[in-house]
């Protein structure tokens, strides 16, 4: 091992972008803009913001690549891409969603926001137990303080200190199994950690070390039974910190724990307790939106839900690659992120919290009511949109890889059952849209531009993306 | 003939223009609508006339889709794939005409209905199963913006039971594929490889397999007892819709059941074939007679619709042949009629009239105010009663020839059930219309529209024209029942 920490820098080049970014949008709001109106300020943030991310896009695409300061931070085509992914879904994020309501001091979420988008790429990177959870914790605090960033909403301060108590719960135990796990094997680094686990086999102290990493696991992913802050924090959060907690946080904490249990543990110990936390989300998931009024809950749950078939997708690691789980989280991200830009522009002019909120929204906007169309429709797997392809490669994947009577069969089948239920929550949630009169008093109403691109653009990568899955799969 | 997809691609650029210039005016929107339905039609018919009756599927295009999967884009046409698109082509330009009163949200409605349309044709030339798949269920949602937003009566209700029933269907649909590809092995989704591999399979595999595939797809055709969407879904849905659905998107399913679920696993189709022809026959006597005794106009149509399936049903469960033959030929001739009954019903009758109690229709006399509709209802009722010079007589006839040698039992019961189809359909002519003469001062009807009779005609012409002529379609659809792919579902093939 020799580190060189000029190739170190070069690496990390990426999150310092992003890390100046939130300085420099903190700087210029401070320096020049104290006077203006929020509304200017959010916008000047949000100008310098995206000008950061770019930079931090084009330091990913030129970055150097493989495996850096001793393995412990890994640049492979999946850290890579999912560096680059995580970079457009901040970018669409902060577009999609910069017409919410303002909130007080918008400069410092938007800096919030970049800080916890450097903890992101890290953690699409790391290779290492300390540097996995370090960046697993900077993401982390900054989405406690977005979502309780609504100060005069108990709402928000509700869901905040939800996510915020669970979150410190589940860290505790991702670190205290990860202390475990270097005890046991005395080394950070999770090849060399793979390496000693397939020669020697498992002790019961990894095995107990390994039991803490899942628990941590189903909490970051929203997987059942360790769910129950989604839903809040999906209802409470401001609609751009949710659109951040389900996308881009998502993503990122799939690779890393897919990296975090692939890498280190192969296929020892933890494919069992993944399998039933999967069907317990599949479950939970879909029959708890059944019977939500709530459009955010709703979305709560079925991210629980896409929470079980990220997970199936993970038990595939080792048959299929990290194709299908990272398509799936991808496409789902963009889906996601695109129905609370929707929810987002909505409540700048009113709530937008009941499923009849959506009322005429087709002839209030009939741009806003096609995009929504894209995005619940992908999230329900409908074909052409890119939905459809992600379950399609997981379910393929999992029955090519054991058949129905595996584990992973079986859970395909009960899925793809499962469907149904979801396509009928998920029309539940275009009825008022399409077929509502418009409410007494609702006005046209009027999009932003850049949500308009943001938008727009994230509903096309939808279609192309499930016209042409190729381009994510052939990345990897 | 490569000319043949297009046919997908102008209904869905069809359906583009409709929504984007059909917002200046309902005109304009349906007058584009017919161009691009017009347009398909053309290509179809060329296609037909370039068509040599081979057995084996035609490619048209094929290009590399995901190929780590087996995936490709892959269209083909044989004989039946073509008789089903000119039954599509010609439901879609009379539904069109059918719908030229449509005036809210035009633009949207025709895009929706050539979304749909572009869908079916897409099935229909699908080689490959995953791309037969994906527009399967692209078919899915159109149909319930069509119904929930266009329809009557308790549309939304009956919008979402139709899409659940078809979803649920593909759902099983694509368990059953997905297993089929694994379990065998052959990880691809060709027609000819993945068959070639699942009839490999040992029976007790392919049993459950088949009756994961068949089921879902038999769904779609109202296999008795999963029907009941149907008549629900095609009373709400608006005209157009109705006839598209009752008409054509019922074929997707049974053409699902034929192309896909036999050839896959033909040993799982011999072990239930008894089982689908009861439960076909069931659905043919059951739907008759609960047609029998509708209140309500169109779900007499609506159930009529659901026997007239149970024959396509028997037909493939026959499993000769010449009655699967028939079968084709059936779908062909119910697309055709059910369309213009529901025409009738929905168009003619319902938006002058705006009721559908055949009580009050009784009433009014329509007889004498709409002597046009009067007469195409008839032609129509008594066309699908099976009677000769029209297209159900060969088809019925040549389905209740081919169970005769699987059955005799089943067939006799068949037949009640064309007896039963006459009674329900005389019953409905006499209450609808030949009540009796007008009650005095009763309120001036609009007369029938051009584009009413131009969809009558085309609808009349096409089941005339096949039934006097049955050969035009058969010498189409039996080569293609004597191919490789379709052999070892005959009875006394090799095992």
């Amino acid at each position: 091992m020799n580190p060189s920490y000029a190739q170190l820098f070069r690496a990390l080049l990426p999150e310092l972008a992003l890390v100046a970014g939130a300085c420099a949008v903190l700087g210029v709001d401070l320096a020049w803009l104290s006077g203006w109106a929020p509304a200017r300020r959010r916008a000047a943030a949000l100008v310098v913001a995206a000008a950061s991310v770019v930079a931090a896009l084009g330091l990913v695409c030129a970055g150097p690549r493989g495996s850096l300061y001793g393995g412990e931070w890994i640049l492979d085509p999946l850290a890579v891409g999912t560096q680059a992914a995580l970079l457009g879904l901040l970018l669409l994020g902060l577009g999609a969603t910069s017409g919410a309501k303002l909130q007080q001091d918008p400069a410092e979420f938007v800096a919030l926001t970049l800080l916890a988008g450097a903890g992101f790429l890290a953690m699409a990177a790391a290779q290492q137990l300390l540097l996995a959870f370090l960046a697993l914790e900077l993401a982390s605090l900054c989405l406690y303080v977005l979502t309780g960033y609504d100060r005069l909403s108990p709402a928000s301060a509700e869901a905040g200190l939800k996510y915020f108590l669970l979150g410190g719960m589940a860290a505790a135990f991702l670190l205290f199994g990860l202390s475990l796990i270097y005890g046991s094997e005395g080394t950070l680094e999770l090849p060399r950690i793979g390496a000693r686990v397939a020669a020697q086999g498992m002790t019961p102290l990894l095995q107990v070390g390994l039991a803490m990493v899942v628990v941590a696991l189903g909490f970051k992913t929203a997987a059942a039974p360790f769910h129950f802050w989604a839903p809040d924090v999906y209802e409470g959060a401001p609609a751009p910190a949710a659109a951040v907690i389900a996308s881009a946080s998502k993503v990122a904490a799939v690779v890393l724990f897919a990296r975090l249990l692939g890498v280190g543990f192969g296929a020892a110990g933890w494919p069992p307790a993944v399998a039933v936390l999967a069907a317990a989300s599949l479950l939970v998931g879909n029959i708890g939106a059944l019977g939500q009024g709530n459009l955010r809950r709703l979305l709560g749950y079925s991210a629980v839900a896409h929470a079980g078939a990220l997970l199936l997708a993970l038990l595939l690691l080792r048959a299929a690659g990290p194709g299908p789980l990272w398509y799936y989280a991808l496409t789902y991200g963009v889906a996601t992120l695109g129905a609370f830009g929707v929810i987002a522009t909505l409540e700048s002019d009113g709530d937008c919290q009941r499923i009849s909120d959506l009322a005429g929204l087709h002839r209030r906007s009939p741009l806003l009511a096609a995009c929504l169309a894209v995005f619940v429709l992908s999230l329900a797997g409908i074909p052409p949109l890119a939905g459809f392809f992600g379950k399609f490669a997981v379910f393929a994947a999992a029955l090519s890889a054991g058949g129905v009577a595996s584990a992973p069969g079986a859970l395909a089948l009960a899925a793809i059952a499962l469907t149904v239920v979801a396509l009928y929550y998920y029309l539940r949630l275009l009825k008022p849209a399409f077929l509502s009169p418009v409410p007494a008093g609702a006005a046209v109403i009027s999009v932003p531009w850049a949500v308009r691109v943001c938008l727009v653009a994230a509903a096309v990568l939808l279609v192309i993306l499930g016209l042409f899955p190729r381009l994510l799969l052939d990345r990897l | 003939m490569n000319t043949l997809p297009s046919a997908i691609y102008l209904c869905f650029a069809g359906s583009a223009a409709a929504l984007v210039f059909g917002r200046r005016s309902a005109a304009l929107a349906r007058r584009l609508a017919l161009a691009f339905a017009v347009a398909a039609a053309l290509v179809v018919a060329r296609a037909a006339l370039d068509f040599a009756p081979a057995g084996e599927l035609r490619t048209l295009t094929n290009a590399a889709w995901v190929p780590a999967l087996g995936i490709r884009y892959h269209l083909a046409v044989d004989g039946i794939s073509l008789t089903l698109a000119v039954l599509t082509a010609i439901a879609a330009i009379a539904g069109i005409l059918f719908s030229w009163n449509v005036t809210e949200s035009a633009g949207e409605f025709f895009a929706l209905y050539l979304a749909l349309l572009g869908a079916v044709y897409g099935v229909f030339l699908s080689e490959n199963l995953f791309t037969l798949f994906v527009f399967y269920e692209i078919a899915i949602i159109p149909k319930y913006f069509l119904i929930a937003r266009w329809g009557g009566g308790e549309r939304e209700f009956a919008a979402m039971k139709l899409v659940l029933y078809s979803f649920a269907g593909s759902a099983l649909v694509l368990a059953g594929l997905l297993w089929a590809s694994a379990a065998s092995g052959a990880h691809t989704f060709e027609l000819p490889a993945l068959a070639a591999a699942t009839r490999a399979l040992p029976g007790h595999v392919q049993v459950p397999l088949f009756a994961l595939v068949f089921v879902g797809f038999a769904t779609l055709a109202g296999l008795f007892p999963l029907h009941s969407w149907a008549p629900d879904g095609h009373v709400a849905a608006p005209t157009a819709a109705s006839m598209l659905l009752a008409g054509v998107v019922m074929k997707l399913g049974a053409y699902g059941c034929l192309r896909v679920a036999l050839p896959l696993f033909p040993a799982g189709f011999h072990a239930l074939q008894g089982t689908i022809a009861v439960l076909a026959v069931i659905g043919i006597l059951y739907a008759a007679l609960v047609a029998l005794v509708q209140s309500d106009f169109k779900r007499v149509v609506g159930f009529s619709s659901v026997s007239h399936m149970g024959f396509v049903l028997l037909g493939v469960a026959a499993g000769t042949p010449r009655a699967v033959a028939g079968a084709v030929l059936q779908m062909f001739s119910h697309g055709v009629l059910a369309g213009l009954l529901f025409g009738v019903v929905g168009r003619m009758v319902y938006d002058r009239t705006h009721t559908r109690d055949l009580a009050s229709l009784r009433m009014m006399g329509l007889g004498r105010l709409l002597p046009f509709a009067a007469a195409s209802f008839a032609v129509a009722g008594f066309a699908s009663m099976g009677m000769p010079g029209f297209s159900g007589f060969p088809a019925e006839l040549m389905i209740l020839i081919g169970t005769w040698r699987y059955s005799p039992a089943l067939t006799l019961g068949a037949v009640i059930g064309i007896v039963l189809c006459a009674a329900f359909t005389l019953r409905a002519l006499q209450a609808g219309f030949l009540g009796g003469p007008p009650p005095a001062g009763a309120p001036v009807l609009p007369p029938i529209t051009w584009p009413e009779k131009a969809g009558t005609c085309l609808l009349v012409a096409a089941s005339v024209a096949v039934g006097l002529h049955p050969s035009l379609l058969l010498d189409w659809i039996e080569p293609a029942l004597h191919s490789a792919l379709f052999l070892p579902v005959w009875p006394g093939a090799a095992p």
